[in-house]
């Protein structure tokens, strides 16, 4: 690490250099040599690098310095294979069909059925297996589109990750189904996780995929996740990520997403807990006619700091790119939105349309919002936008008279701020739940250390119905 | 009901409303007429007790209560309510949710518990049809992409639901075409009884072509200048506001 741009008392890069020299056989176990010759490049990268710090434009608004600076401890063991998931975790949302595929510390927890083929041909699985069980789909897609040059903590984690979740849609698919995987992190020491997904959907197939982030403790935990996803000719993926860990966690998510001909992504962030979180949304649409919604809802307070960072390479001609994040700050709470579209020279009738709206509720509150437009075709439709408010003073008003407390008023406005990107969700049953966490958490009522990200301890929104009824408060 | 003495209100130093009285009954609908900047708007804003005014002199009697000192909301508890001229817009809160929450937020105010679900969809379904109103305005969002006769018209249901002893009109007629304007007018009419009063700011006078004031006054630089009965307003429409800006005997 560059001493004098991150001042840490415990060295971590030094740690991982030694990790990652004296435990290489522990490291590369389940590799193909494929594997390993991408981690020691990929290590030479990080190496090279260090890691993200404030002189990177990128990094300017996330300080990691302090993240940092604790005694980590690296790979954890794998669970063992009688590990019982449902004893750990249980997801009770009312109605949500899911098919769970979870992760413990990073590694797939069914130890005893490592590779899972559903009759309609997917494939879901422990991303280590499916390094010698599939080893032409590693070879065309693992590392393909993470990008370990410019982002060093992905170079980490390509170097170290150990194991995660391998999907498999085959063509002329659709999962009934909505996938749900969940990333558990229990561990008796501070934990370092690298933890890495591989997504492939064939052509024409549909998947709908939830991924939560919860943690049992709370200890101090780093956890980067790398997710590729490749989406083939006219495939859909629907994806939404759900945050809700407690002030102790460093998360960063980076998603790298390649888009074909015709294909549409929707993915949806919404962060309602999280120490530091950063989201990195890196979507290339290499092939023409494909669209990609972005998405996300960010209600961070305390000292807590969410940075979303989305790229959109349009490289294909006639795609649609629309990014809607939406964010409310209180007490000392920090945000990034960074927004970043390229457009290429061959991308002709691109259409690429940004919007990023902030409420600060503190004056100690802060976001740094910065739209980023890089075009080089003629023939584009380009727009962005960026608000940092308050909460309106006349709208306030306008609830108060009618007899509804000031404090009641102000939640109503935030959760009327926020309902349009709940509305975005797709899945109803999920869309309902989001719905009430976010007026939990608005309310204050939303624990960190509730079992699950989805699982609010609550029943009384059983019926189908919206329902925002203020005089429980 | 209401009574207000002397009051003296200003915005930044500046004195917008410089010694209004007014004496409003229990059954009776008052009309405040004036040109536009004179004070009606803020004297309503006042009323329902927005911040950003100071009120420097006189006070606002309320049943039998000085009411200066509550709250917007405590206000509204107390059975006041402001039917605006420019309605805000809530995206993602239902008319229903938004109005079953200020009932109720009212009833825990008196003590009450909330209105059982039942009986609140019966009481809207009812005020509906008092209403004639025919559209699905109680699923959509609060005042989101309403017309302007609509966001007018939901001000009057919103009145209709809440059922308070004094409500204020601010401007309702505006931007009204004649339709919209007769089931505004006709709304107010028949939620008149004899234990609620009514106070309509206008402009004009066309309003009161269809609800017939018990008392009309003059509202002119901040200040009542001339009180009278409906036929008040029809000399006000034949003379004009000149009338008053030029008349002595006004100032």
């Amino acid at each position: 690490m560059d001493a004098g741009i991150v001042p840490t008392i415990y060295d971590l890069k030094d740690y991982l250099k030694n990790v990652f020299a004296t435990k290489q056989q522990e490291i590369s176990s389940n590799d193909t040599p494929l594997v390993t010759t991408k981690r020691a490049k990929a290590f030479e990268l990080f190496n090279k690098a260090g890691f993200p710090h404030a002189a990177l434009e990128r990094w300017r608004g996330t300080d990691l310095s302090r993240a940092l600076n604790h005694d980590y401890q690296a790979l954890p063991e794998p669970p063992s294979d009688n590990l019982d998931i449902d004893k750990i975790f249980k997801c009770d949302v009312p109605y949500f069909e899911t098919l769970l595929v979870s992760q413990l510390n990073g590694w797939y927890t069914d130890r005893k059925n490592l590779i899972q083929v559903f009759p309609n041909g997917m494939v879901i699985g422990s991303l280590a297996a499916a390094f010698h069980k599939y080893p032409e789909l590693i070879q065309a897609h693992y590392g393909q589109y993470a990008d370990d040059s410019s982002e060093s903590l992905t170079a980490l984690n390509t170097a170290m990750a150990q194991d995660g979740v391998f999907i498999y849609v085959p063509d002329n698919v659709t999962v009934e189904q909505n996938v749900q995987m969940v990333n558990i992190t229990d561990f008796k020491q501070n934990l370092f996780l690298n933890t890495r997904n591989l997504v492939i959907l064939g052509e024409n197939s549909h998947l709908r995929l939830v991924q939560c982030d919860d943690s049992i403790n709370h200890d101090i935990s780093f956890i980067n996740t790398v997710t590729e996803v490749k989406i083939g000719r006219n495939s859909t993926l629907d994806h939404y990520k759900l945050q809700n860990k407690d002030d102790h966690t460093t998360m960063i998510n980076s998603m790298y997403f390649h888009q074909d001909e015709g294909s549409s992504l929707s993915t949806n962030a919404i962060s309602l807990n999280g120490g530091l979180i950063r989201n990195l949304s890196h979507i290339t649409m290499s092939g023409s006619h494909s669209s990609a919604e972005v998405c996300g809802l960010y209600l961070m307070d305390r000292y807590q700091h969410i940075d979303n960072q989305v790229y959109i390479n349009h490289v294909a001609p006639e795609c649609e790119s629309r990014e809607l994040f939406k964010g409310v700050l209180d007490d000392h709470a920090s945000g990034v939105f960074n927004g970043h579209i390229k457009v290429h020279r061959d991308a002709q009738k691109t259409n690429a349309f940004q919007t990023n709206k902030n409420i600060l509720l503190s004056d100690k509150a802060s976001i740094d919002t910065k739209p980023f437009l890089e075009i080089y075709a003629d023939d584009v439709k380009c727009s962005h936008g960026a608000t940092i408010g308050q909460l309106d003073a006349e709208a306030l008003f306008y609830i108060r008279s009618r007899g509804i407390s000031e404090s009641n008023a102000k939640i109503l406005l935030m959760y009327a701020f926020a309902a349009e990107v709940i509305n975005k969700i797709s899945i109803p049953e999920l869309r309902l739940r989001m719905d009430d966490m976010v007026k939990k958490r608005l309310r204050g009522e939303l624990s960190q250390c509730e079992q699950c990200v989805l699982n609010c301890s609550s029943h009384e929104m059983q019926k189908v119905e919206f329902n925002i009824d203020m005089s429980k408060i | 009901m209401l009574s207000i003495r002397n009051l003296k209100v200003s915005i930044n130093g500046k004195e917008i409303l410089n010694g209004i009285n007014l004496e409003v009954k229990a059954g009776e609908v008052h009309a405040i007429m004036g040109p536009n900047g004179t004070g009606k708007s803020t004297l309503a804003y006042v009323i329902a007790g927005r911040e950003g005014y100071e009120v420097t002199e006189g006070e606002i009697i309320f049943k039998g209560r000085n009411i200066l000192d509550l709250s917007a909301e405590e206000r509204a508890c107390e059975g006041l309510f402001l039917g605006f001229q420019y309605p805000v817009e809530i995206p993602g809160v239902s008319i229903t949710n938004f109005l079953r929450t200020a009932i109720n937020e009212q009833r825990k105010y008196k003590g009450l518990d909330p209105v059982p679900a039942t009986e609140f969809l019966a009481r809207m379904e009812g005020k509906k049809q008092l209403l004639e109103l025919q559209d699905k305005l109680a699923n959509r969002s609060v005042n989101e992409g309403f017309s302007g006769g609509e966001k007018k018209k939901n001000e009057i249901f919103q009145m209709a639901m809440l059922e308070p002893s004094l409500a204020i009109l601010d401007e309702t007629d505006s931007g009204l075409d004649i339709d919209a304007l007769r089931i505004v007018a006709t709304g107010v009419n028949k939620l008149r009884r004899p234990d609620n009063a009514t106070i309509v700011i206008t402009h004009y006078q066309r309003l009161l072509e269809y609800i017939v004031p018990d008392v009309v006054h003059i509202l002119f630089d901040g200040r009542i200048v001339k009180s009278g009965g409906k036929e008040l307003a029809l000399l006000l429409e034949e003379k004009g506001y000149e009338w008053i800006k030029s008349d002595a005997s006004f100032k």
